[in-house]
């Protein structure tokens, strides 16, 4: 195989390659060996740290299934949320008052700049007894909820705001020509063509949710999927499988999402039908991290 | 309605100057990290390509939270690696560091990755035909002329990064995030004071940052 920065290998590159990746395996080996014997030591390694994950349907039915759950239930409700507050705010953001534009421009650029984190203590702490009494039991749900809302509708006003941007000009002149009023241009031309060119990026997002989810768990006390692992390894006393275990749902959850992201951009892009604009996964400001980006938290 | 702050019970610089030096030390570490993932990802070598893009697709889709916890409760409490550090302190903080770089690197990777496919072709193969190895042509020829393209995506890396310090409060590092919970906690008749006061602390970091970089961004970007 070719690329920009290297050949084909021929026989003396490739009898090169062959020698980098000896020592690549044996460095690599190196580092593993010398790490499962520093757990075997701590004695992380033993059979009955693992087999709980196998054996034992309890560990799934009572901790990771319900964690899991939760965090998918408060990412979906947060994506809900966020959606057509996002669309608001870009919409907003694009409007052709001077006035409108400033003020959505800085309530969305002031919960950017806001760690989710940070939000979400916030709405804990607004949720609290004293001021607006949600019961206890819900309120690290909501706090994180709200948290999510107030960070990713900026960011998705964002997202909207270059999905109509993305579009080519003559679509909003086509509509203007046969007197279309702006509302109508914005709703029935732009609009529908936006978030089609922008669902890769939301998808994407949604990711970045989930992985900030975790935060709530964390510091708020909500019951999701990482919170979980003090449970288990309390129980088994297995805190680096759990971990592990944990990491790889989380992995395998995202890693779907990620993958149907950059199949929907491939076939967009392909499509014959659209205007070929495509906002892909990575093409909006502000990777969080996430990710909060996509470099969330 | 800002008591609070001259009552002398809160330090919030101090705070935020934990927040900034988490930010610089974890910065300089994911752009090194960085650099060599993305070297490994386009190099000629399969099995370094196959870590690289294993690392980064296994990373970036973990919460920023779980590496962090990870590095605290597995690598410190379970199996004993502090990092050299000698208080709850110290250890602490370096573990933050450590995670926050295997984090954030993967996006500088990335952010890198897109910059080398700006680099055109020709300019490679020209490199090539004077005889210069992989690693010449990577860093005489591409990677600086990728590094000036992609002062922007990197400038929201930064920016990302910024904020996903706070997460260094779930493992008890006394920065900003850490402060202000308990100050919320404490504080309940002044919610929305504490709140404007850590967010003004964070869109004055942010803000700096953004506007300065970009305006570094524009003037190092290579016209083609």
């Amino acid at each position: 195989m070719s690329s920009v920065l290297y050949d084909t290998p021929g026989p003396r590159a490739k009898v090169r390659n062959w020698i980098y990746s000896g020592i690549f395996v044996v460095l690599f080996g190196l580092v593993l060996w010398w790490a499962l014997s520093l757990m075997a030591d701590k004695g992380q390694l033993d059979a009955d740290k693992w087999t709980p994950f196998v054996t034992d349907s309890q560990v799934w039915t009572t901790y990771l299934i319900p964690g899991l759950i939760e965090t998918l239930k408060a990412g979906a409700l947060s994506m809900v949320i966020a959606l057509p507050l996002g669309a608001a705010l870009g919409i907003g953001r694009l409007s052709d008052h001077a006035g409108v534009r400033a003020a959505v421009g800085a309530w969305v650029e002031f919960f950017r700049a806001i760690p989710v984190l940070m939000l979400m203590l916030f709405s804990s702490a607004l949720f609290s007894p004293q001021l607006m009494d949600v019961p206890s039991d819900t309120r690290p749900f909501w706090a994180v909820v709200t948290g999510l809302v107030l960070y990713n509708s900026a960011v998705i006003a964002e997202i909207v705001r270059a999905g109509v941007l993305s579009l080519p000009k003559g679509q909003a002149e086509a509509a203007k020509a046969i007197g279309m009023r702006k509302g109508q241009t914005m709703t029935h031309v732009l609009l529908p063509q936006a978030v089609t060119a922008m669902l890769p990026a939301l998808v994407s997002q949604l990711v970045v949710i989930l992985k900030d989810t975790a935060l709530g768990g964390a510091l708020l006390g909500f019951a999701e999927l990482l919170s979980m692992n003090r449970q288990i390894a309390a129980n088994y006393s297995n805190t680096i499988a759990t971990m592990f275990v944990i990491a790889l749902i989380y992995i395998a959850v995202n890693f779907t999402l990620t993958t149907v992201a950059s199949w929907l951009e491939k076939r967009l892009r392909g499509s014959k039908k659209s205007t070929g604009a495509v906002l892909g996964a990575e093409e909006v400001d502000d990777p969080v991290p996430g990710a909060n980006t996509a470099a969330g938290a | 309605m800002f008591d609070f702050l001259d009552s002398g019970q809160y330090d919030v610089l101090g705070a935020f100057w934990v927040t900034v030096q988490l930010t610089l030390y974890s910065a300089v570490g994911s752009l090194i990290w960085g650099t060599v993932l993305v070297g490994m990802r386009v190099s000629p070598v399969p099995l370094l390509r196959g870590f690289g893009t294993a690392y980064v697709n296994l990373v970036r889709n973990t919460p920023l939270t779980l590496v962090v916890i990870g590095c605290s409760l597995g690598l410190s409490q379970t199996l004993g690696i502090n990092l050299g550090g000698e208080t709850f302190k110290e250890t602490g903080f370096r573990l933050a560091v450590l995670g926050l770089i295997a984090y954030t690197g993967t996006f500088v990777c990335e952010a890198l990755r897109s910059g080398i496919n700006t680099v055109p072709v020709g300019q490679a193969e020209a490199a090539r035909a004077l005889g210069l190895s992989f690693f010449q042509v990577l860093t005489l020829i591409v990677l600086p002329q990728a590094f000036r393209a992609v002062v922007a995506p990197l400038t929201n890396v930064l920016i990302a990064l910024t904020k996903n310090t706070t997460v260094a409060a779930t493992i008890g590092v006394a920065e900003a995030a850490l402060l202000m919970k308990e100050m919320l906690e404490n504080e309940a008749q002044a919610v929305f004071a504490v709140f404007a006061v850590f967010a003004l602390g964070f869109v004055l970091l942010t803000l700096p940052t953004g506007l300065l970089l970009g305006w570094v961004a524009k003037r190092v970007a290579v016209k083609r």
